[in-house]
Parts: C-alpha cells; sequence; structure tokens
C-alpha cells in the first residue's frame, strides 16, 4: 500500500521551487578592451600582429581581445625564460624564490573575488565553483609549494635536485586557473622559469595573472604568457631551447607532443584523459552516494577529466539508486553561470558543445536510452542538459570514449570480481569512485581500479598536497603533493 | 678414449618454461674469434608469447606480501650464489678475465640483496599521508606499472642484466628481457637460476636475439606498459620513444652506464616502474566536509 502511494507521488522540484536569482556583481571587474603577451615582465604586441576574440559562453557576448603568438612570438618569450634563468631565477635561493611564490599566493587571495568572476564570465563555470573551489585551491596550491622551494633536498634524500631550465607548459580551458597554478608553483618552486600558453578559450584569469606578477615583483621572463590556439602550442612543443613539456589537455594531443619531443631529451608530463567508474555497492549510503555521483559527472558541466563518467550500480539496488538519481537531477539548476542558485553552468564553448551534441546523438543511435530532466535553457549561449544512458554496453561508444560534457553512462554488475574487470577495461587510468559502507569492501576496490586517483565515499576532491595523475594512456607524472616536484627536476647522484 | 662432452643448448625462458625459438632461427656470436654457441633469434612471436605469459603473472606477483616478494629475490641471490663456477666460466668464454668474472659475479649476488631488502620499505620511505584541508584521510603510495620491457645492457651481460630486473620486479612488475646480443650466455644461465628460485614461471621471461628485430615489438606492444633501454644506440633510442606513444609506455633510458658503481644502487630504480596512487576518504561521517560530496 505505502509501495504504491509513493509510486504517485512525483517530485517536481523544478516547477515549485524556483528560486530568486541571486546575481554575483561584475561592476568590479577591470577587463582591458585587448590583451597583449605577457614577455620579459611586460605587455607587448605580438609580431603577429593577430588578435582574436574571447567570448563569454553564456551570453555569446565578446569580453575582450586576446593576442595570438607566432613562432617569433614563442621565440622572444622562450628567449626572456632563458634569459631570466641564468641570470637571475637560477641564482636565487630556495629561500627567496620561495617568498616571491608566497607572495603571488597571498596576492590571489586578495583578488579572489575578481579572478572568480572573471574565470566564471570568461569559462562558463558556475560561480560558486570557481568562488569556492578554483580560485581557492589556485591560492592554496602557490602557498603549497612555495614552501618546497627551500627544502627539496628532503624530498629527494641522496639526490641533488637540481631544477632544469625552461619550462613550456600548455594548460586546458576547464580550471583555467587552477591548471595554471599546478604548473607554474611547482615549476617556480624548483627554480625553472616558465613559458605557458593558457587555453585560446579561457586566456583572461591567466593574463590577469600576469599583471599580479607584475605587481608582486617577479622579477622580468621568470614566467611568460603567450596566448593562442593550439598552433602556438605547438612553438613551445618545437622550440629547442624549452627543456620540459607540462601538458593538461586531451589523450590525443598529449599523444602527439609525446611524438614531436620522442627525438629530443625533454621531459614531459602529460596529464589526459579519463573515463572513471564510479561504483556503487549495495551496501553503499545510498543518498551520499547519489550526491556523489552527481558530483561526479555534474561537477563543472562535466569539464573534468576525472569525472566519474561510468556509473556502476550493482543490481540489487538499481532500481532506488536511479530513482533517487532521476530526483536529484531534477533538482539540479541549469542556467547563468554567475547565479549563486546555478548547479550547471555553460559548455565552455561552441566547439565543445558540438562534441558532446554528437556524443548524445551517438548514444541514441546505438540503442542506449535518455533521460534528461525537465529544464528550461537559456536563449542564447551553449548549454547542455544533464544526461544520463542506460541500456549501454562495455562496447558502447559513450562507454568507451571521453565525452567531456554531463552526460553519464550507467551499467550494472552483480560481483565484486565482474565490476573490477569492467571498471579497469579501458586505455584510460586517471581516477575511480567506490561508494560502500563495508571498510574491507573499500579497500579491496580501491586498491584493485588501475587509476592514478581513487575517491572512497567521496568524488573529485582536490587539494595541493595531494598528487593527480593518471596511470596508462591517462599520461604521466603527477602534480600536487611532494610527487608534484619530480617532474621539474633532475638528479645527479 | 676420451670421453664425449655434452654441449649445452642455450633455450629462452617463457612463463617459467624453456622453449626454442618459434623462429626456429639461431646466430652464433664470437668470441676470440670463436663461436659462443648457437643462440635463439627471437621473433616478434616469441615477444608476443612473452608479455602474455609476464601479464598472466604480474597480478599474483603484485599480491604477493612484499616480505614475500623479498625472500624470493634473496633465494635468487642464495641459488647463483651456488652457481658461480658456471658463470665464472660463461663470463671467461666471453672475454673477460677471471679476476673481472669473480666481481661481477659478486656485484650480481649483492645487488640481488640490496634490492630484496627495499621490497618492504620502499612504500613506508616514499609514500605519504597528504595533510589535506578538507576532513578526508589521504594517503599516496606505490603500485606497480605491470609489464616491463628491459632491453639489458650489451656490455654488461650480467652485472647489468640483474641490475635492471631486480629493481624492476622488486616493486610487484613482471618484465620480458632481451639479453646481451653479443654475451647472451649468462642471461640463459641466469633463467636457469630464476627457474629453480621459487621466482613464478612468467615474473622475468628472457628472450635472446636481435636488437634490431625486436626493439620495435617492445616499442610498439600494447600490452607492454614500460620499456628500459640500457644501450646507447640514438637510432634505438628515437624508435622506442616514438613506438612508445601508442599506449604512453613509460620510457626509462639507462645510457653509458657504469654497472659497476654502487650509486647504480638506489630505490629510485625501483620507484620509476611505479605508478603513484592516491586514494582519498572520508574521515568522522561519510562525505564529510560540509555540503560538497
Amino acid at each position: 500500500m505505502a509501495k504504491k502511494k509513493a509510486k504517485e507521488i512525483e517530485l517536481d522540484l523544478s516547477s515549485n521551487w524556483d528560486y530568486a536569482p541571486s546575481m554575483e556583481s561584475t561592476g568590479h571587474i577591470q577587463l582591458k578592451k585587448k590583451y597583449d603577451l605577457f614577455i620579459g615582465g611586460k605587455f607587448v604586441k605580438p609580431k603577429s600582429g593577430v588578435y582574436f576574440d574571447t567570448i563569454n559562453p553564456a551570453t555569446e557576448e565578446v569580453l575582450a581581445q586576446v593576442a595570438e603568438a607566432n613562432e617569433a612570438d614563442v621565440d622572444a618569450a622562450v628567449k626572456a625564460a632563458r634569459k631570466a634563468y641564468d641570470t637571475v631565477w637560477s641564482k636565487l635561493s630556495g629561500k627567496e624564490r620561495g617568498k616571491y611564490i608566497y607572495r603571488i599566493a597571498r596576492l590571489i587571495q586578495e583578488r579572489a573575488r575578481e579572478f572568480s568572476v572573471i574565470e566564471s564570465l570568461d569559462g562558463g563555470k558556475t560561480i560558486r565553483e570557481s568562488r569556492d573551489i578554483d580560485i581557492p585551491l589556485a591560492a592554496a596550491h602557490f602557498f603549497y609549494y612555495a614552501g618546497w622551494a627551500d627544502k627539496l633536498d628532503y624530498a629527494f634524500p641522496n639526490r641533488n635536485p637540481q631544477s632544469i631550465g625552461v619550462a613550456g607548459q600548455i594548460t586546458p580551458w576547464n580550471f583555467p586557473m587552477l591548471m595554471i597554478a599546478w604548473k607554474i608553483a611547482p615549476a617556480l618552486a624548483t627554480g625553472n622559469t616558465v613559458v605557458l600558453k593558457p587555453a585560446e578559450t579561457t586566456s583572461l584569469t591567466a593574463l590577469k595573472l600576469a599583471e599580479l606578477f607584475q605587481d608582486a615583483g617577479l622579477p622580468d621572463g621568470v614566467v611568460n604568457i603567450v596566448t593562442g590556439y593550439g598552433q602556438t602550442g605547438s612553438h613551445i612543443v618545437n622550440h629547442p631551447d624549452v627543456d620540459k613539456i607540462a601538458f593538461t589537455g586531451s589523450t590525443g594531443v598529449g599523444k602527439l607532443i609525446m611524438k614531436s619531443i620522442a627525438n629530443t631529451n625533454k621531459k614531459s608530463t602529460m596529464e589526459l584523459g579519463g573515463k572513471a567508474a564510479n561504483i556503487i555497492m549495495e551496501d553503499a549510503p545510498l543518498d551520499q552516494a547519489v550526491e556523489g555521483v552527481i558530483n561526479g559527472i555534474f561537477f563543472n558541466q562535466g569539464h573534468v577529466c576525472c569525472a566519474g563518467s561510468r556509473l556502476f550500480i550493482q543490481e540489487s539496488v538499481y532500481d532506488i539508486v536511479m530513482r533517487k538519481l532521476k530526483d536529484r537531477m531534477q533538482a539540479l539548476v541549469v542556467g547563468n553561470p554567475l547565479d549563486k542558485n546555478t548547479d550547471i553552468g555553460a559548455i565552455n564553448s561552441k566547439k565543445q558543445l558540438d562534441t558532446i551534441k554528437k556524443y548524445i546523438k551517438i548514444g541514441k543511435e546505438e540503442g542506449a536510452e535518455i533521460y534528461q530532466p525537465n529544464c528550461t535553457l537559456p536563449k542564447k549561449g551553449y548549454w547542455i542538459p544533464p544526461t544520463l544512458f542506460t541500456n549501454v554496453a562495455q562496447s558502447s561508444t559513450i562507454v568507451k570514449e571521453e565525452i567531456f560534457g554531463p552526460v553519464l553512462a550507467i551499467q550494472t554488475f552483480r560481483t565484486v570480481d565482474e565490476v573490477i574487470s569492467k571498471a579497469n577495461n579501458t586505455p584510460y587510468g586517471l581516477s575511480a569512485g567506490v561508494w560502500s559502507d563495508k571498510g574491507s569492501k573499500v579497500f579491496n576496490l580501491t586498491s584493485q581500479m588501475r587509476a592514478g586517483v581513487v575517491w572512497g565515499n567521496t568524488y573529485n576532491k582536490f587539494d595541493p598536497t595531494s598528487p593527480f595523475g593518471g596511470y596508462k594512456e591517462s599520461g604521466h607524472g603527477r602534480e600536487g603533493g611532494l610527487q608534484g616536484l619530480e617532474a621539474y627536476l633532475k638528479f645527479n647522484a | 678414449m676420451k670421453r664425449i662432452e655434452i654441449l649445452k643448448t642455450y633455450k629462452i625462458y617463457i612463463g617459467g618454461a624453456f622453449p626454442r625459438t618459434e623462429s626456429g632461427r639461431y646466430y652464433q656470436p664470437l668470441a676470440n674469434k670463436k663461436p659462443l654457441g648457437n643462440i635463439c633469434l627471437s621473433s616478434r612471436k616469441d615477444v608476443r608469447n612473452a608479455v602474455v605469459a609476464a601479464r598472466g603473472a604480474q597480478t599474483g606477483w603484485a599480491e604477493k606480501s612484499a616480505y614475500n616478494r623479498s625472500q624470493i629475490l634473496y633465494r635468487i641471490a642464495e641459488i647463483l650464489e651456488g652457481r658461480r663456477s658456471q658463470f665464472q666460466s660463461e663470463l671467461e668464454l666471453q672475454g673477460i678475465t677471471k679476476v673481472t668474472a669473480e666481481k661481477e659475479i659478486d656485484a650480481s649476488i649483492d645487488r640481488l640483496i640490496y634490492y630484496a631488502g627495499w621490497c618492504d620499505k620502499y612504500t613506508q620511505v616514499f609514500g605519504s599521508i597528504n595533510p589535506v584541508a578538507s576532513s578526508h584521510f589521504n594517503f599516496s603510495t606505490y603500485e606497480p606499472t605491470g609489464v616491463v620491457g628491459i632491453i639489458a645492457s650489451e656490455e654488461s651481460s650480467l652485472l647489468g642484466l640483474i641490475s635492471m630486473i631486480a629493481p624492476v620486479i622488486a616493486g610487484g612488475n613482471t618484465c620480458v628481457v632481451l639479453a646481451s646480443e653479443s654475451k647472451p650466455l649468462c642471461a640463459v644461465t641466469f633463467s636457469e637460476v630464476l627457474a629453480t628460485s621459487d621466482v613464478p614461471g612468467g615474473v622475468v621471461n628472457i628472450l635472446t636475439g636481435n636488437t634490431k628485430e625486436l626493439l620495435e615489438h617492445f616499442a610498439s606492444h600494447m600490452d607492454v606498459n614500460a620499456v628500459v633501454y640500457c644501450r646507447n644506440n640514438k637510432d634505438e633510442i628515437n624508435q622506442l620513444r616514438l613506438l612508445a606513444v601508442d599506449n604512453l609506455k613509460r620510457i626509462t633510458i639507462k645510457d653509458n652506464v657504469n654497472w659497476d658503481d654502487e650509486k647504480v644502487e638506489n630505490p629510485y630504480e625501483i620507484l620509476n616502474f611505479m605508478e603513484v596512487k592516491t586514494t582519498w576518504h572520508p574521515i568522522e561521517s561519510i562525505s564529510a566536509a560540509g555540503s560538497g560530496y
């Protein structure tokens, strides 16, 4: 009787629970109309003479123009970095280097709100996320690595760690500022200088950071920022005077980079794609698990390399988990990233929107069953409602390939062995999640996952002290923690 | 009448067994202008068979307790010590002096003992508990990369070989080894040591043959996770790096190494073939630390 009654009542949170808009103000934001390249401590006009628009993906309005660096521009940046390395940065004691990095951390904290708002404007992510996660974590990352600068001998006993030289760094558009912090902070702490190319759709926080470096008094040329598309990145990769490449992005581009540096002695760190399994065991705390699944795939519009994009539910709890999941999805607010009520913001670019739509189409064509909650999407801008697919197989395209959007593929399993083999059956190995109230089961599963970051009863957690990076085709090297220093050092034991 | 001597047939070592090469071919490396023996010219198929054996053995090997792996490495050293005279004569046959050969054998045994001792210690020294700002227990530890290809030293046919096999298997990896092409005798005899040392079949697989023919198959095999190259040929290094990209193999280059130098013994050689895994779990209540699960 009670069961029947429960079935009749359907939650309709979206129609009854409209929140009044709660908009973050943009009045205090200072953006120039046009941004030049940051080379040798100054903003300089690009030799290419070319600028491109950077837009707000939630409104399609142009925010600013950004310079596109060509080969000559990149060469100037590498020369500036080399000069700074030879004349200043490599001569500085670790203690003094550290103090500059502490300054950077403090200045980011002071200007956190400005960076947060620009991050949301330029990239489409919700203000709640950029305010509470991206920018604070970026500052924390600089703060953490600042302290390592004069303690490297303790991190690598009997190894005599030394800086490498000039690091070329290419960062993605999903966490623009945070990924820049992940790259620059350890590079500077270990005594290297940097040429950085931020992603073309999200260059603004990088350029604001360049202004901040000037304010911090960071010596000229220690960090150089060259904006542009993939072509600009390839000039960095192929420059003979770059000693190390650090890249975060797709596995496809990562492999291209590895091929271009195969006949050189350039060191590399690759943070590439993922297709993580998120596993719900029948003895899991289901409400928390559902919340973890939501956070695992819809956090940052699913533009997360470690997103829990493959959900595995133990058969005995499949029905109840699906009901809870759909109810929870119905309550998600999709819309203006600057509204503090928003859970899912705008898709980062038209190109990515097309990619996600392509995969949704493939999912349907391959016979998967789609579910999307009722939600009204803004007329302008790039949007995808939270989406899940059931009736998929290990061989489905949407189960095999990284979509990088708010799209979840759901499978079931019966035994622990079955889910371990299904979860590991992928060329990727970046992350995984496991939900169970039984400690021995959690540890069994976390230790069996072939992945670099494993969350037990939680998901998508990040911290400067916690190493991040993948197994297999998800890349090599770690960012974060003591282990994150290694990629920027050479050893003369 | 003088007794007719029994000559040794040198075979390869795959999955704990001693097959002849699938190719049915052989070569004769020379020392002092005399052939050392008829040595198997392993084929691509042998490499593939060896990788299957190594993959099959990997999980079981990694799941053994560190204490057990440590004892097995120690056991290899014990058996090697007991068969020193055979290695002595092979090393001399391959062209080095009696004294140098003795030293190489001593160092090889000691190197095994050194890495035997690390098996149950490197996670303590290099693992970490990370003080994250949220209410989570967070730790990083090392797990084996998986199946490792070893292109062993050309010159140092015993010590160079053992200097790479020992750290690779100490960390729970399994391996497929390409022995020194010009001095393959010790590698084949070492596989007989392995076969009698409690090392499960498939953990170490040793092939002999032509580097030019086989390197690309090590480099391009999609089920090999890492390759360490212990020679000096620039073209081969470039070829290896390029072909390794397709499944992002971890590549380690050990060119111009002096294997006699004790400095080559260090735990970082183990870590080169490991992956860092970081695990998070909430403290106090599940999904602790506020609203963000």
